[in-house]
């Protein structure tokens, strides 16, 4: 049903059974990705955790998360919420934003915390 | 899948009018908006919790030393149900991918059936959060202790050796003396911790049960017990080891104290055994957001499982409602992805 006040994209999206079996393979390929990389991260987790693990080794393994967390996020973004098909300035204006501002808010609040950390152990919580 | 976006089409044509320079919808720009919104809310609520956590430093609880259960075992799973929960809620994700790509083959059946699996996936999801919460608010069996020096512990084992019954030694309004109370007469274990905490002990195991009866508790020994020091006191450090007979004879010492909150279970808006007072506050909230939001979803979902059922989007010619309701899906399970990193990993 084509109406002429709006355009209707979604009428035009539909691919077809063959196309549909390439779609569904690169599915599962990023969900074995996933399990993976969260099947990774808990054993790291559990054999080096936070508990026996110190200093530079420690830095490291956080860092690792970090990385494979934003790996994660963005095989999500950009295939299961199919960001990826989009054009080029909706991709942009979605995600550029978003991470100049959380990448600021993270610096600044974590220094913050390291300053006022130090506050609290030289005054006294 | 990629339709009208991957079309080469000249600038006039595409700002013009009429036309969305984007070539999306109303619908699906609008949910885009809003979830750029909730993303910038969540991540506000991460980096405060990454304020406080690293303000406090050492103290701050260990992701996988506080949350090793699994429902209906005992023992040690580090970090084990929360995986599980982690590979559910992408499992559901992926299940709405599918939904969403057999819409665009208008596969009404196909939508259906993807859509009901990822429906019963939020539900497990949102009933193994709310089996976290009940039991990070009950609290393990051994909770924190504190120890003669002041410093608090936390306590692991292998095993909390179970309590066989009470022994009635002084009577009460309800209990006579030599009569020997199982887990028929009452939770031996509910009792016990009650009575500890609230500091209802003698030395030589006695504890005073609710009717003013006194008796002795026979309990058998637990299996690997070892304690932490979480919070420095005059003789031990942040991260001391204390194991073997010695953790034993500390603990009971102060189980059997008579003193107060020794020993404490479970957390509260008060205090809580894991660590502190923020981090329980942190974990409700947050974790409560995050349910909240999968909650709505669910609704949502059954909502346009309603719809797909009744066959609206099929004659409508597209099923643009199942993928809107699917970005909102695959927000939830990436916020979750962030916060299963920094509240239990990191």
């Amino acid at each position: 049903m084509e109406r002429d006040d709006i355009i209707e994209y979604s009428l035009h999206t539909h691919h077809s059974e063959e196309e549909g079996a390439k779609i569904r393979k690169k599915i599962y390929f990023v969900t074995f990705l996933l399990s993976a990389i969260t099947a990774v991260e808990v054993g790291v987790g559990i054999f080096w955790g936070r508990g026996n693990v110190t200093g530079f080794a420690w830095t490291t393994i956080k860092w690792f998360y970090i990385v494979l967390t934003i790996i994660k996020a963005a095989y999500i973004v950009m295939v299961f919420m199919h960001l990826g098909d989009e054009r080029k300035n909706l991709k942009l204006m979605i995600l550029v934003p978003y991470l100049i501002f959380i990448i600021y808010v993270i610096f600044i609040c974590l220094t913050e915390a390291m300053h006022v950390g130090d506050a609290w152990s030289t005054y006294g919580v | 899948m990629a339709g009208h976006a991957s079309e080469h089409i000249d600038t006039k044509t595409l700002w013009g009018g009429k036309e969305s320079p984007f070539r999306v919808s109303y619908g699906k720009l609008m949910m885009w908006f809003f979830l750029v919104s909730d993303a910038l809310t969540f991540g506000g609520f991460l980096v405060a919790y990454g304020f406080s956590r690293h303000a406090y430093g050492g103290e701050w609880p260990i992701g996988e030393e506080t949350f090793h259960s699994l429902p209906f075992l005992e023992g040690n799973y580090p970090l084990m149900y929360v995986a599980f929960m982690t590979f559910l809620l992408i499992v559901s994700s992926v299940t709405m991918v599918l939904s969403v790509e057999a819409g665009h083959r208008m596969d009404k059946k196909g939508v259906i059936k993807w859509l009901v699996a990822t429906i019963i996936g939020g539900l497990i999801f949102v009933g193994s959060q709310a089996w976290e919460w009940s039991h990070f608010i009950h609290g393990s069996k051994f909770g924190k202790v504190e120890l003669a020096d002041g410093s608090k512990a936390i306590v692991h084992a292998k095993e909390f050796g179970e309590i066989q019954n009470f022994t009635v030694q002084t009577a009460g309004h309800h209990y006579k003396v030599g009569q020997v109370l199982t887990n028929k007469d009452m939770d031996l274990m509910h009792e016990f911790q009650h009575a500890v905490e609230a500091g209802h002990t003698m030395g030589d195991k006695m504890i005073k049960l609710h009717d003013g009866s006194i008796a002795k508790v026979s309990k058998k020994d637990d299996v690997g017990m070892y304690l932490v020091v979480k919070e420095a006191g005059s003789k031990y450090q942040l991260r001391d080891k204390i194991e073997g007979v010695d953790a034993s004879k500390q603990y009971y010492d102060a189980v059997y104290s008579g003193e107060s909150q020794r020993i404490i279970y479970g957390a509260n808006m008060h205090r809580n055994e894991y660590g502190p007072k923020q981090y329980a506050n942190y974990f409700f909230f947050i974790t409560g957001f995050h349910g909240f939001h999968v909650s709505i979803g669910i609704i949502i979902n059954i909502i346009v499982l309603i719809g797909c059922i009744k066959g609206t989007y099929h004659a409508r010619g597209h099923y643009e409602m199942v993928e809107k309701a699917g970005l909102y899906w695959h927000f939830v399970d990436l916020v979750w992805v962030f916060v299963f990193t920094f509240f239990y990993l990191v």
